[in-house]
């Protein structure tokens, strides 16, 4: 395992639910990340992020990672969960609050 | 450099023949795309495999030239 893909492991695997976005929860850098930062809000979820612009090579690292071109992308528990889209479509009918809410009691 | 309509449904057409494709260009400056492609090499797939395949089909282009493509997918539903 290269150094990125074990830091990006790591980073993963850090809390239940992890966001990597463009920018920061306060202030995020792109529409996509910042929907998906009102998504996790609005569902309550309790959440780390990443940001990609502080770090090139984890901006690199993680499109290959997860075989996935774009940002924003979810991680619960661990496992590749979508990108903003996805998000979208999974908190309109209620699977994504279900899967968040139960990584987050577990 | 932005790419045209046409340009994204002809490279997801190039790949997954079956695919009923409509693009809508969100902002009319031929960068900010929606498209919704129904294809039988969604059926059975998750999400993220789904979209997945779409992406392969423009080679790299997504998240790159192409900077914003709101994706949606789907298997035909029975009977369409």
């Amino acid at each position: 395992m290269s150094d990125v893909t074990s830091r990006i492991d790591q980073l993963v695997k850090a809390k239940p639910v992890v966001l990597f976005m463009k920018g920061t929860q306060l202030f995020p850098q792109c529409g996509f990340s910042s929907r998906a930062i009102a998504i996790l809000d609005r569902i309550g979820a309790d959440y780390d992020t990443v940001d990609v612009l502080a770090d090139q090579e984890i901006r690199q690292g993680i499109k290959e990672y997860s075989d996935w071109p774009t940002i924003p992308q979810l991680y619960v528990n661990g496992e590749f969960v979508g990108g903003s889209d996805i998000m979208m479509e999974m908190y309109e009918s209620g699977e994504l609050k279900q899967l968040v809410g139960s990584e987050t009691q577990a | 450099m932005p790419m045209a309509a046409d340009e994204i449904a002809d490279l997801i057409r190039a790949a997954l023949p079956d695919a009923e494709v409509t693009i809508r260009d969100l902002a009319g400056d031929g960068d900010h795309y929606a498209a919704r492609v129904v294809s039988t090499a969604f059926a059975g797939l998750p999400r993220v495999r789904q979209h997945q395949l779409v992406y392969r089909a423009l080679g790299g282009r997504m998240g790159g030239e192409l900077h914003a493509l709101q994706l949606e997918t789907a298997a035909p539903s029975i009977g369409e």
